[in-house]
């Protein structure tokens, strides 16, 4: 435990503006920040020799509609050296976009890419920002709250533009 | 010159389509796309209650059946704050390393044969069988037996399978000198095999790259090391590494690996404890179903617990085991209803399979068949 320590203490120290809160559920740490610092605070997180999050395990988007600000990005971050793992979670609404990682990270390219495909969630910087799992031509977010689970067109006939 | 490869390809081990840009026999650039097996399965979990998303987790990596339920049950069990009995914990342990071994063997015996090799894949489809066999023994089921349950596994071994599952492992080591005789020295394996898909250590990291093929660059990341669950503390075993990470390295890493499972399925089996294989928690856990038939009381609580679910506390949750592929996690948003506000798949393939531009770029045409096959994707959990 003493390193997540360390690592929330170094992030108090240098990013006090940004942090939000710090919160604890079943012994894994949340740290959620404004979407300001979110690329320093993981160049950071990256960086620093003490900690060295080098492993983006995860990124993902929420959708907390009808709330204000609308989406959740979380990245879950890996510690080789320390054996620990730390979510940052930040809120961006529905117009606005988010700074990319993706220059720390080369898989944050694909999450990216997925959170921007099924949330339409906007990435700042991004090299590549297009759908992934679903084709170009395709309208519409899956997993917002407000997209019906069967599909808006399930009793149409499925016609694809090619 | 561009190839389109895929997305009917029998070397891309399911429907993945890259489109490649060439100058000669030399990639220049690879453009993958993806979403052809795409089901929305992250989105038909919110509209279920927990139970009721564990058959979905089958059909994930469909070759590790038993370990993306040992994955979700985990994620769940942990927001809900509940203790799994020890016997049901070594028999999840045990579950999940047979179908370790299982899934290896399709990767080994298709991997030989997208690079020309066919023997291989007879032989082990032999050893993969016995294994669907006792699966289908203890479970049902053979390729998605949706065994684990929340809060433990849905019953108890039947009567002999233990007889069954030691003679498998007695014979196992054997067998996998078999496929070592066939490929570890033969020349044109080495050849295809060798220096082949190498990108840096630094570069494999960024790429979010785990499992067998993080390994095979000598990095000693395994969940079932770094953060046990379900008793991993309490059996002998090591985490084989490779040195350069080419195609060659993750085969032995993937060979060794197998050894292993094979020794924790041997150690879970001599001390595998006695007792009760769910934990008792009346508005959770499912009532065993000999109960349900003849007391009206379990019937009850089995049709609430069936129908309406329950309600976990307000929380975040990431748990992951290690699968075949890799890191398998599942992270969990609860509101404090039945069902989960988010239902987020981390699948190891999905990462692994963006580092593959990096690692053919530059590299042979023919190549890109033993580099799909060596980091062993399965489209099903890429897409989900």
């Amino acid at each position: 435990m003493t390193e997540i320590n360390l690592t929330v203490k170094k992030l108090e120290e240098k990013f006090l503006n940004s942090i939000l809160e710090v919160a604890t559920f079943r012994g894994e740490v949340t740290v959620t920040v404004s979407k300001e610092g979110i690329l320093e605070i993981c160049k950071f997180l990256h960086s620093d020799p003490d900690l060295q999050y080098h492993l983006l395990t995860d990124l993902c988007g929420l959708d907390f509609f009808p709330e204000t600000p609308r989406f959740g990005v979380v990245y879950l971050l890996y510690s080789l050296k320390n054996n620990q793992r730390l979510r940052v979670k930040t809120r961006v609404g529905e117009v606005e976009s988010i700074p990319s990682v993706e220059s720390i990270w080369k898989v944050a390219n694909w999450y990216e890419r997925e959170a921007y495909d099924l949330f339409g969630i906007n990435f700042e910087n991004h090299p590549d920002l297009r759908r992934i799992m679903l084709w170009d031509s395709y309208e519409g977010h899956p997993l917002r709250k407000d997209f019906p689970v069967e599909g808006p067109d399930f009793d149409k006939p499925f016609v694809p533009e090619v | 010159m561009t190839i389109n490869m895929g997305p009917q390809h029998p070397a891309t081990h399911g429907v993945l389509r890259i489109v490649l840009e060439l100058d000669g026999e030399i990639i220049v650039h690879s453009t993958p796309h993806l979403g052809h097996l795409h089901r929305g399965m992250e989105k038909l979990a919110e509209s279920k209650t927990y139970h009721q998303a564990i058959p979905l987790t089958d059909r994930l990596d469909y070759t590790n059946a038993m370990g993306n339920n040992f994955a979700y049950v985990l994620a769940v069990e942990k927001l809900l704050g509940i203790e799994v009995p020890n016997r049901a914990q070594y028999i999840r342990v045990m579950m999940a390393e047979l179908q370790r071994i299982a899934a290896h063997l399709i990767w080994l015996g298709t991997h030989a044969l997208d690079i020309g090799a066919i023997t291989p894949l007879f032989y082990t489809f032999r050893e993969r069988e016995d294994i669907l066999r006792i699966f289908e023994e203890v479970a049902g089921g053979r390729l998605t037996p949706t065994y684990l349950r929340i809060g433990g596994v849905s019953k108890d071994f039947p009567e002999g399978i233990e007889e069954k599952i030691k003679a498998f492992v007695q014979a196992f080591p054997g067998h996998i000198k078999e496929y070592e005789t066939l490929l570890t020295k033969n020349i044109i394996w080495l050849k295809r095999t060798k220096g082949v898909g190498i990108i840096s250590k630094e570069d494999a990291i960024s790429f979010g790259v785990t499992g067998p093929t993080l390994r095979g660059f000598g990095v000693k990341y395994d969940v079932r090391k770094a953060f046990p669950y379900s008793s991993y503390e309490e059996f002998d075993f090591e985490i084989p590494i490779g040195s350069v990470g080419d195609v060659y390295d993750r085969y032995i890493v993937r060979l060794r690996e197998m050894e292993w499972s094979n020794a924790i399925v041997e150690q879970a089996l001599e001390r595998l404890p006695k007792g009760a294989v769910i934990a008792n928690d009346p508005r959770i856990t499912l009532p065993p179903k000999d109960d349900v038939l003849t007391d009206i009381a379990s019937l009850i609580r089995q049709f609430k617990i069936v129908s309406e679910g329950f309600q976990p506390p307000k929380g975040e949750v990431y748990a992951s085991v290690e699968a075949p592929k890799g890191e398998l996690g599942f992270y969990l948003v609860s509101d404090g209803s039945n069902h989960p506000f988010r239902f987020r798949i981390r699948t190891p393939s999905f990462a692994n399979l963006s580092a593959l531009s990096k690692m053919i770029e530059g590299g042979l045409i023919a190549d890109v068949i033993s580099v799909i096959g060596s980091i062993d994707i399965v489209l099903g959990e890429v897409d989900r």
